[in-house]
């Protein structure tokens, strides 16, 4: 029953076929600096409280609105909290929004896929709901959950999530249906296999490569709605400092103090470039025919 | 053609119902008494029992769903919590602006993205092609509004060739109108621009290819022509369907380009509405919104046959 093979491709393989390749072949240079910058942007976020100068919070009515000098890196806001601090330790909740979007969506994602794809009987209803899902605007839906259910930093990662579901349920459950016909999966079927294995032993695993892609495209997208939720007054209270509220709050001024918009904006840019280059590197691995399509 | 016009329009008969019980649970289930917040903090438990009354809240859920929907198919869209205005004259009053700004960032889109995912194709793994991903990448890194302000800080403030914000409709003259809703449009293509650039030149890619286009070139058919009407016409089935898809992108675009431009259409009155907990207004907005979306991919599917007379309905 073990030698049955339960994945075309895991990620797994795919890692390991990747590492057997002569270093020169392995990736062009744009990946790698993606990743480097990526991952200073990541330690530099989550290190943050450990360096930077000023309390990200703390008002200072003396020193409001000063330009960028030894003692303010990037100057002050309007109510003289330091920029720096502000935007370095923001990065740590936009990140973590990003991942925890990420997470949940694939997760809640991949059961409501798996029952969708392996039950004839639950599919019809799950992917009409999912489609209607999927006709409300993302950004409206979020918008409303957040209005509605408080700015707290869960209620924004759950109106993030939300949209994002019925996208990974499609994936899933087109990688179920293709699986489903393989003959390993008929044999686990034919020698009575539990439901509940073949599910999880035999089907899920085919989903898993596809599901790191659309897991690292959705932690890209969600920092930027967090961005635009902020930004609309329907983003996380700004006691919590994150890029999009910074933003937000420097909309009133952008004419003064262009900084407010443009360093969060920057970081916010830049971190999402990467993760989307990183997304496209492992699709193309982890799909070679995309690979050709996309050249 | 016409039965399968008909089909799809019945298929989207449940599509929208789900939206709507989905819509309507939304607000109902929410914690927090809709009557209390309308009345305000003032309010006696008598005029609080008279507003819920007024608005069917003591009926049960089914009851007040079924009402609901009813006026909904008659066209009654209700009337705003906080303005007493009829919704859908609100909602006449917006739509003008963004109709107008969607058309044309729908126009710009199209008249840029597409050539652009033609030429990528054509001078494959060149500098041209580099630079046109390279745009359609970023352009779905940066958020929406941090390109309407760079927009504004370089043709508003620094060079001074258009007003920083606001809207003029067409009818107030068209250079008033081009003044304003040109920055609007461009934050809005950004991002259109480079969904539509990318998978043009990926569709492109996959029929320049193909024997006839090289066929084509053997019997000295011109470049452009090769490219625009052999080559274009087949790769356009993918590109319609993202315009499409994409069109749920221009929405979302629409509500953050209209706060940006400060621009009085239909994104900002959901918005509005949103943050003023405006229930019918939230209700009907994205009811609105899913029906066009709906529709839109709808005329998307139709069309296919109109460029590729293959398909057949």
């Amino acid at each position: 029953m073990t030698e049955i093979p339960n994945s075309r491709h895991s990620a797994f393989q795919v890692l390991t076929g990747w590492l057997s390749l002569p270093a020169s072949a392995r990736l062009g240079v744009g990946p790698a600096i993606a990743a480097l910058v990526l991952v200073i942007i990541v330690l530099a976020s989550v290190f943050a409280p450990l360096y930077v100068p000023y309390d990200p919070l703390a008002m200072n009515a003396m020193s409001r609105l000063r330009p960028p000098s030894d003692e303010f890196l990037l100057g002050t806001d309007p109510y003289g909290r330091d920029i720096f601090s502000r935007v370095m330790i923001g990065g740590r909740v936009s990140l973590l929004i990003g991942v925890g979007a990420a997470v949940v969506s694939v997760a809640v994602g991949l059961i409501i896929g798996l029952v969708a794809g392996f039950f004839r009987a639950a599919d019809g209803i799950i992917m009409r709901i999912m489609d209607s899902l999927m006709a409300i605007p993302a950004i409206l839906l979020a918008i409303a959950l957040v209005a509605l259910n408080g700015p707290s930093l869960g209620s924004v990662i759950i109106a993030i999530t939300v949209p994002e579901v019925p996208r990974v349920v499609r994936l899933v459950r087109s990688v179920v249906l293709s699986a489903r016909e393989e003959p390993y999966v008929e044999a686990a079927i034919a020698l009575g296999s539990s439901m509940p294995k073949i599910l999880i032993q035999h089907l899920m695993p085919n989903t898993f490569a596809p599901l790191i892609v659309q897991g690292t495209y959705i932690c890209a997208s969600a920092i930027l709605i967090e961005a635009i939720l902020s930004f609309l007054g329907a983003g996380v209270s700004t006691e919590i400092p994150t890029w999009g509220n910074i933003m937000a709050e420097g909309r009133s001024y952008f004419q003064i103090k262009p900084g407010l918009i443009f360093w969060p904006g920057l970081l916010l840019s830049l971190c999402i470039l990467c993760i989307n280059l990183l997304g496209d590197t492992a699709r193309d691995l982890l799909d070679p025919r995309m690979k050709k399509r996309e050249g | 053609m016409f039965v399968y016009i008909l089909k799809r329009l019945l298929a989207t008969i449940p599509v929208l119902l789900i939206v709507a019980i989905f819509v309507f649970l939304l607000l109902r289930l929410t914690p927090g008494d809709p009557a209390a917040i309308l009345a305000g903090d003032a309010a006696t438990p008598a005029q609080l029992e008279r507003i819920r009354d007024r608005l069917g809240l003591n009926d049960p859920l089914h009851i007040q769903f079924v009402t609901w929907f009813g006026q909904m198919l008659k066209g009654d869209l209700g009337t705003s919590l906080i303005s007493n205005t009829d919704v859908l004259d609100m909602v006449r009053d917006r739509l003008g602006p963004t109709i107008n700004i969607a058309v044309m960032t729908i126009i710009i889109s199209v008249a840029l993205a597409v050539p652009m995912g033609v030429i990528a194709a054509w001078r494959h793994r060149t500098w041209i092609d580099f630079a046109v991903m390279s745009f359609s990448v970023l352009g779905f890194s940066v958020p929406v509004f941090v390109i309407g302000y760079i927009l504004i800080q370089v043709f508003a403030i620094e060079l001074r060739w258009v007003p920083v914000q606001g809207y003029a409709s067409p009818s107030d003259g068209i250079g008033a109108f081009f003044s304003r809703a040109i920055l609007p449009s461009l934050t809005l293509a950004t991002i259109y621009v480079a969904l539509i650039a990318r998978m043009t030149r990926a569709s492109m890619l996959e029929v320049l290819g193909e024997d006839y286009v090289r066929t084509a070139r053997a019997k000295g058919v011109r470049e452009n022509v090769v490219l625009f009407r052999h080559a274009l016409r087949n790769a356009a089935v993918p590109i319609l369907t993202i315009i499409g898809t994409g069109f749920a992108l221009l929405i979302s675009g629409v509500v953050v380009t209209e706060s940006v431009f400060n621009i009085p259409g239909i994104g900002r009155l959901t918005v509005d509405a949103i943050l003023a907990r405006d229930y019918p207004v939230i209700q009907a907005m994205i009811l609105l919104t899913a029906g066009i979306y709906v529709m839109v991919n709808l005329i998307v599917d139709v069309s296919y046959s109109f460029f590729d007379p293959r398909i057949r309905y």
